[in-house]
């Protein structure tokens, strides 16, 4: 390690000696390439900094990234208006120590069944998947099964869902309990070959359904409408109407929670007190929300009074982001994963921090030097920021190819559900190096301030 | 060492940091290792699982099944085979409250609710440890919303001394989903459920499992096939041979239990393999923070250190200043670090579902730190310790 050794020769004195005479304007692009010449020249050390920086960033922007992918909001411009209500249908003391708020995250069919004849909301919809046979038009292709989505035809204007060729179902396809389906845009492809199917045929379950529209490319991610079903797998295949659905007694592939037994059968199951439907309404306003947060207690009261339930109404309504994070939908293995990754960064960061206090102290001789030709304590200090700067953009970098290489490792490790989408963007990217450049800096902050307190003549005198 | 203050600090710091992340990572892993090794209770290495899905819709499964479980169980090289509600490790399936009495606000146990017939034990191979096994006229049809009819329970030793602490389950009646008592006919010593995320309620009761009498009917089965040892991937091939021979109308999908267990765990095995990967990163980052670190200082000192071999001090006895000037900062950093470990960890239970550490993790990871310090410094100390007496004479 050459460059420790803090004697001054001839050339970086000519160095220093043209700072007084530096154009301001031109400052910085000086200072540039003094910083690069000084990293340059105690390559051991910046190198140990640099890398010190790049796997602190690495592993923090993998974790960064796959929580990013995890947390994201799914529909940013609606996640405000989109409410999951809940209500109690078991009474306070059946719930098991899974729902500490003694409320289930499903609603019953009976309650489902009221709430929509309610219509209370701008729009809402009760859903469930189901899984069904298709079977090809082709007779040599194997049928295979495919999730099927039942809901109501708000579900498309609620969330959003894009359409290329078509629309929803009717609200009348609704009430008539149509075998009408609405299919995804992949699915088009493998039956149809991406050609505009609607009013064409598929066979479900055995039985023609018309096709009335084909989805776009549509991406929840996660898929919080239904977060039993592989929230950041592949989902839906098929969407069909509810009262379809249940009428052919589409059995539920999502959970199933009762409180006591059915009846046996499928009516069975509709009269029960399972709780196995997701249900969701659009709400425009605060007020809106206000006045539905209403209606669930009513609704509730008016079971009570009716004898259907013996307990006073509990009630909850949460929109998307809150109803994520009370799903926990971010697993507990990712957040510890994020917080080991900002422990891991700190302690590189305070290397990287000694490391340049070495670094820069190593040069107080050269700094003394600076100084006693008339560079400022300002300047100086900027010399050196920007030259920790540097260093944290190389780190940055570096920090990122790491990331690249991290993201890719933990989707090898990791199931397909931790990290669905976890890819580098621009935002992550620019996350990354500001990051890098930011905490550099912040960390070079010290030693930078001692630089600039070196005492000319001392260091003179020493040499 | 007074002159480095703040380089001792920041030294002090790292290992501190490192100490309390490195004691909780270890924690994680080791917890989760434990949880992924834990055994099913089956012979898993000769069993394979087979899911069929019938595309149209019978009036006469029951009768198709039966056709199915009776080849396979006649198929060269099949130890035995039985219809399934679900099997270990599968990640979602039957969960029951187990009760005493009817009509109970709390649950006595849960329990896993698995559901197969007389031939169940023998294809898992489970080891009864007490009681007997159910009966051929004891296993009943049921699709999954008629009422239970059983007139037995096998259930696992865990939730025996669950339900009956004093040990004497057998025979005792239990309620599971209905509100008749079904009293115990037999214990098995290990059934694991099918649950297998390590937080959460539905950790808290992995090795709770009930066995009912029933044969569940379905356009979805799952059967459970025992192959003879050695021969389960050829006998997986024959088997799925035999069902399409059977009825090709159907979607059929086999997989091993050794695929199962590997699918399972696969998330728990990712997070020990990246934090080990970040464990030992954060190992090799601070021994090189130590490194250069104690390089400058070594630098810094040069003319001391040349003053002091020329007053007659042994290169031995620099190495030692070094060690000992590292040994001080470390036990600083160590013992802020143990307390770090603590408090973080304690943090972590209440906000992470993190499992509790033991505090000797804590310890044991500082040992590793004093060491990790020793180690670091021993090259710039043995530099330090070559600088030769002349050189403080001659000056800087």
């Amino acid at each position: 390690m050459a460059g420790f050794e803090s004697s001054v020769n001839s050339a970086r004195v000519g160095n220093a000696g043209r700072v007084g005479a530096a154009v301001p304007s031109s400052m910085f692009t000086y200072y540039f390439r003094l910083g690069l010449r000084s990293l340059r020249r105690n390559m051991v050390l910046t190198g140990l900094m640099i890398a010190a920086i790049a796997v602190g960033i690495g592993a923090c922007m993998t974790a960064l990234t796959v929580f990013r992918a995890m947390s994201g909001d799914p529909i940013p411009q609606k996640s405000a208006q989109l409410f999951a209500p809940q209500l109690d249908n078991w009474g306070p003391d059946q719930h098991n120590s899974g729902s500490p708020d003694r409320l289930e995250p499903q609603l019953s069919y009976t309650d489902v069944l009221g709430l929509m004849k309610a219509h209370a909301a701008k729009r809402q919809t009760g859903m469930y998947a189901t899984r069904q046979a298709l079977r090809p038009a082709n007779p040599a292709q194997k049928p295979s099964k495919v999730f099927v989505r039942a809901a109501f035809t708000d579900f498309f204007p609620m969330f959003d869902a894009p359409f290329k060729y078509g629309g929803p179902w009717s609200a009348s396809d609704d009430e008539a309990r149509a075998a009408v389906v609405v299919i995804t845009h992949d699915m088009n492809d493998k039956l149809f070959g991406g050609a505009n199917s609607v009013g064409k045929s598929i066979r479900l379950d055995n039985e023609p359904y018309t096709v009335s529209g084909v989805l776009d490319d549509w991406r929840l991610l996660p898929r919080f409408y239904d977060l039993a079903i592989r929230p950041f797998g592949d989902g839906d295949a098929i969407f069909m109407p509810f009262t379809r659905a249940i009428d052919k007694h589409m059995g539920n592939v999502g959970s199933t929670d009762c409180k006591s037994d059915a009846e046996p059968g499928w009516d069975g199951r509709l009269r029960s007190d399972c709780v196995w439907l997701q249900f969701w309404v659009e709400l425009s306003t605060e007020a809106d929300a206000r006045r539905y947060r209403a209606f669930l207690n009513n609704y509730a009261a008016e079971q009570q009074n009716l004898g259907r339930f013996h307990w006073p109404p509990h009630t909850q309504l949460r929109d998307v982001r809150q109803w994520l994070h009370y799903r926990h939908v971010v697993p507990s293995e990712v957040r510890i994963l994020i917080l080991v990754s900002f422990g891991f960064l700190l302690v590189c960061l305070m290397n990287a921090m000694g490391l340049m206090l070495a670094k820069i102290m190593g040069r107080a001789g050269d700094i003394g030097v600076r100084r006693a030709l008339g560079a400022s304590r300002r300047a100086i200090f900027a010399q050196c920021l920007i030259e920790t700067g540097v260093v944290g953009l190389a780190g940055g970098l570096f920090g990122l190819l790491l990331t690249a290489l991290g993201l890719w490792a933990a989707r090898s490790l990791l199931t397909k559900e931790f990290v669905a989408l976890a890819h580098l963007d621009w935002t992550d990217t620019g996350i990354a190096v500001l990051l890098a450049v930011g905490a550099t800096v912040l960390a070079g902050l010290y030693p930078t301030w001692r630089a600039a307190h070196v005492q000319p003549a001392w260091q003179l005198k020493a040499q | 060492m007074r002159r480095n203050k703040f380089g001792a600090f920041l030294i002090a710091t790292q290992m501190a940091v490192t100490l309390a992340f490195l004691a909780n990572a270890l924690t994680l892993v080791e917890q989760r290792i434990a949880w992924s090794d834990r055994p099913s209770g089956m012979e898993e290495r000769d069993i394979f699982v087979m899911h069929t899905e019938m595309v149209e819709h019978f009036s006469d499964l029951a009768a198709r099944q039966a056709t199915d479980i009776e080849a396979l169980r006649a198929l060269p090289g099949v130890a035995d085979a039985f219809t399934t509600n679900m099997y270990p490790l599968e990640g979602g399936g039957w969960i029951e409250t187990v009760n005493l009495t009817p009509d109970q606000k709390s649950p006595t146990a849960f329990g896993a609710h698995y559901m197969g017939d007389e031939h169940a034990l023998h294809t898992m191979g489970l080891k009864l440890i007490a009681g007997r096994n159910f009966s051929a006229d004891e296993v009943a049809n049921r699709t999954d919303s008629d009422e239970p009819q059983a007139s037995g329970f096998i259930v696992t030793k865990t939730l025996a001394a669950k339900l009956f602490p004093n040990g004497d389950a057998l025979g005792k009646p239990i309620f599971v989903e209905n509100v008749k008592p079904v009293p115990i006919i037999g214990i098995v010593d290990r059934l694991q459920g099918p649950m297998t995320i390590a937080t959460g309620l539905y950790s808290t009761f992995a090795e709770n499992s009930v066995l009912t009498p029933d044969r569940l009917i379905s356009e979805h089965n799952v059967y459970m096939v025992r192959a003879l040892p050695g021969q389960r991937d050829a006998v997986m091939k024959s088997a799925e041979a035999k069902l399409l021979a059977i009825d090709d109308n159907r979607i059929l999908n086999s997989i091993s239990m050794e695929q199962v267990r590997a699918d399972a765990y696969r998330g728990a095995h990712g997070l020990i393999v990246l934090l080990s990967a970040i464990c030992t990163a954060l190992l090799v980052v601070t021994a090189f923070g130590i490194i250069g670190l104690t390089s400058y200082w070594v630098a810094q000192r040069r003319q001391q250190i040349g003053i002091r071999r020329a007053l007659g001090a042994t290169r031995q006895a620099i190495v030692r200043y070094f060690q000992t000037e590292n040994f001080m900062i470390a036990a600083a950093g160590a013992a802020a670090g143990i307390a770090f470990a603590i408090a973080l960890n304690l943090w972590m239970v209440r906000s992470f579902e993190m499992v509790r550490m033991d505090n000797t993790r804590a310890i044991g990871g500082a040992i590793v730190i004093l060491l990790l310090g020793q180690f670091a410094v021993l090259w710039p100390a043995l530099r330090a310790a070559s600088i030769p007496p002349a050189l403080a004479t001659r000056g800087g």
